[in-house]
């Protein structure tokens, strides 16, 4: 029968093949998926990965849903390295849009564009916050991060609720559920003159740069990452593994709440129920099959962000709910895990 | 009084959907799995569930239907853990989140579905008592299906052969190896058990708790269930009476709303998961008291002759 034989080493070569295959295998299954519901796979195919890649406009829409995904994944791939569980990133994402809003329903006519930074630096430190309470409850009282975070959301969720149902609701707004549309002035700067491409996907680049150089050449990253591996090791060298705590959850709640302050001042424009979209949870699996590697996070969340836009092409398009974007990437996260198994071992025939 | 009565009736209710989960969980973690897949295991077995009952006009056919999704749900899980030696959170999230997306996807058309009337429960007699009858006696079944599970969970965990091998299998899967058991095929079956014990949770609330169909419905039952088995220190009694008292905490906010205190919604929809925290809190406080209960093994993989 086949049998599982630990490699010596892991297989760096496995280490790169293993998202790849992931992604076929959920090509695969999407594709018998397509024809048992009758859709015609080509078409299918097309519409998650060519579609979004045909025209200028098309990949400018692509960038616009990456920047928040790859934003929140950079924060986690830190934040995972420690071997800290935050999955209460899209309760952060959330914190964060508040906070940014706060600043944005400010201005005024008159307003000058230092709200820009303001805005932004709101929606850090209320993601921060966000996160920091699943950091202290951690570290003061042991709590688990994982059931903590993922608590949070909800209360973030309600938190916006009471927002824009209540004392921030729109008086002119015919009773929706909204704040008013922020002033032009908040607006993040586009790029360029007819696509939503803004200074948000400048700002993410920055980070794939900065969480590299954190991550990979400098002494307090290093310790962050032995804390994640060999916690025994790391208490022997002395890296305090409260330190780590508190700088996985800040970095990762910090970059959360910033890709929320980027979308509400962004392509929203305003503060309504429906910001919370599931990218802090769709990056979880941006920041895995990224290999947790900013590089590597980068086409991982182009490639999510394909599954976005596939889903909304194939809801007008081919019929199918929006939400098969869901079936998708969890699909991928589970043929991923599947396919890492090879890093670590080999598939061996033995009798 | 009436109302309070009601209060307590509609607590157990909403307690014993979470108490049904929480021992699925509980069954795992005693393995030595944590299966963070609650989340969509529940969801998919909601839909599961609300379909089948939609068509057969069942109820105990939805039950089963449930049952098998999250049974089939948690085998997967199972194998790509204790086969493949994947990580368990991320598995398990994994899970939870390819459960949340295929429920959504695949419950579109039962949106608007609506179930058969249901009849009213009452036992005969006992239901009459007043208070008392309105509080305990006009159940579902299920709920007193469920209080009969933590016994039969405490007699098999602590008084059959097969439930100590289960905890041994938790606590040191070594020593279950060398004595001969197949540890790895006993936490695939403790798995699927807790799998279907998920999915009978989740049958239960689209079919009888709130019987209709909704996008992501179990809006983090199957979390909260997660932090139960902690809060319980993985004992079966107090996993049914944590689950009681936060289907009071759930149910308060509807009384409160009732009688019309001045607080706005969220903030009472919000209780329950708050509640959560603070009691994940309370109970983590003290580590040692944590570690003493834990099986010791949970979470960690087990690979016979690595």
């Amino acid at each position: 029968m086949l049998r599982l034989e630990a490699r010596p080493q892991p297989s760096a070569r496995w280490g790169y093949a293993s998202p790849l295959l992931a992604l076929a295998i959920t090509v695969v299954i999407g594709v018998i998926l397509f024809a048992a519901l009758g859709k015609d796979p080509v078409r299918g195919l097309q519409v998650f990965f060519w579609e979004p890649i045909k025209s200028t406009y098309a990949l400018s829409e692509l960038m616009v849903k990456a920047t928040p995904l790859l934003i929140i994944a950079l924060g986690l791939a830190v934040c995972f390295r420690s071997n800290v569980w935050n999955i209460g990133a899209e309760g952060q994402y959330l914190i964060g849009a508040i906070f940014a809003s706060g600043v944005a329903l400010t201005a005024t006519k008159e307003t000058g564009a230092w709200i820009i930074p303001a805005v932004i630096l709101a929606g850090v430190l209320g993601g921060m916050l966000w996160a920091g309470i699943t950091a202290l409850l951690r570290d003061r009282f042991n709590a688990n991060e994982i059931l903590v975070s993922l608590m949070l959301v909800y209360v973030a969720i309600q938190v916006l609720n009471y927002l824009v149902y209540g004392p921030w609701k729109d008086p002119m707004g015919y009773n929706f559920p909204q704040t008013k549309t922020f002033e032009s002035v908040t607006q993040m700067p586009r790029l360029m003159q007819g696509s939503r491409v803004n200074i948000g996907l400048l700002i993410a680049l920055a980070g794939v740069a900065a969480v590299w150089v954190f991550l990979f050449r400098t002494y307090s990253g290093f310790a962050q990452q032995v804390g994640g591996l060999a916690p025994a090791a790391a208490r022997y060298a002395g890296f305090s593994s409260r330190k780590a705590l508190w700088i996985a959850l800040l970095t990762s709640g910090g970059a959360a709440g910033l890709a929320g302050a980027l979308e509400v001042a962004g392509p929203i424009g305003q503060l309504t129920p429906y910001v919370p979209a599931g990218y802090g949870f769709a990056a979880i699996i941006v920041a895995f099959v990224g290999r947790l590697h900013p590089v590597g996070i980068v086409f991982s969340a182009i490639l999510m962000s394909m599954f976005y836009i596939g889903g909304e092409l194939a809801q007008s398009r081919l019929g199918l709910p929006k939400s098969i974007t869901g079936v998708f990437q969890g699909l991928l996260l589970f043929a991923l895990l599947a396919c890492d198994t090879l890093i670590a071992y080999r598939v061996v025939w033995k009798k | 009084m009436e109302s309070t009565a009601l209060l307590i009736a509609a607590s157990l209710n909403a307690g014993t959907v979470l108490a049904i989960a929480s021992l699925g969980l509980l069954i795992n973690e005693k393995a030595g799995i944590v299966n963070l897949g609650a989340e969509g295991m529940m969801l998919c077995a909601a839909l599961a569930g609300f379909a089948t009952v939609v068509h057969t006009g069942s109820t105990v056919a939805g039950f089963v239907a449930g049952m098998a999704a999250g049974a089939l749900l948690a085998a997967i899980f199972g194998a790509l853990v204790i086969w493949l030696n994947t990580n368990q959170y991320a598995t398990g999230l994994a899970l939870s989140l390819f459960g949340g997306g295929f429920s959504a996807f695949a419950g579109t058309s039962y949106v608007q579905a609506k179930l058969p009337e249901q009849s009213q429960f009452a036992i005969p007699l006992l239901a009459d008592i007043p208070f008392i009858g309105n509080a305990l006696f006009k159940h579902h079944p299920m709920v007193y299906v469920c209080a009969g599970l933590v016994f039969g969970l405490i007699w098999f965990l602590y008084r059959t052969r097969a439930g100590l091998v289960l905890r041994s299998v938790g606590e040191s899967p070594e020593s279950a190896h060398a004595l001969g058991y197949p540890v790895r095929r006993i936490r695939l079956l403790a798995v699927v058990a807790g799998g279907a014990l998920c999915g009978l949770a989740g049958a239960y609330v689209s079919t009888v708790y709130t019987p209709l169909w909704v996008e992501g419905m179990i809006a983090g039952k199957g979390w909260i269930a997660l932090a139960l088995t902690t809060f319980a220190t993985w004992r079966p009694a107090r996993v049914l009476l944590g689950a009681y008292l936060f289907g009071g905490v759930t149910m308060l906010q509807f009384h409160l709303q009732g009688m019309g205190v001045n607080v706005p919604s969220q903030f009472l929809t919000m209780m329950p998961y708050v509640a959560t925290i603070v009691v994940l809190v309370l109970i983590s406080r003290n580590p040692t008291w944590i570690r003493v209960n834990m099986p010791a093994s949970i979470g960690k993989p087990f690979y016979p002759g690595s």
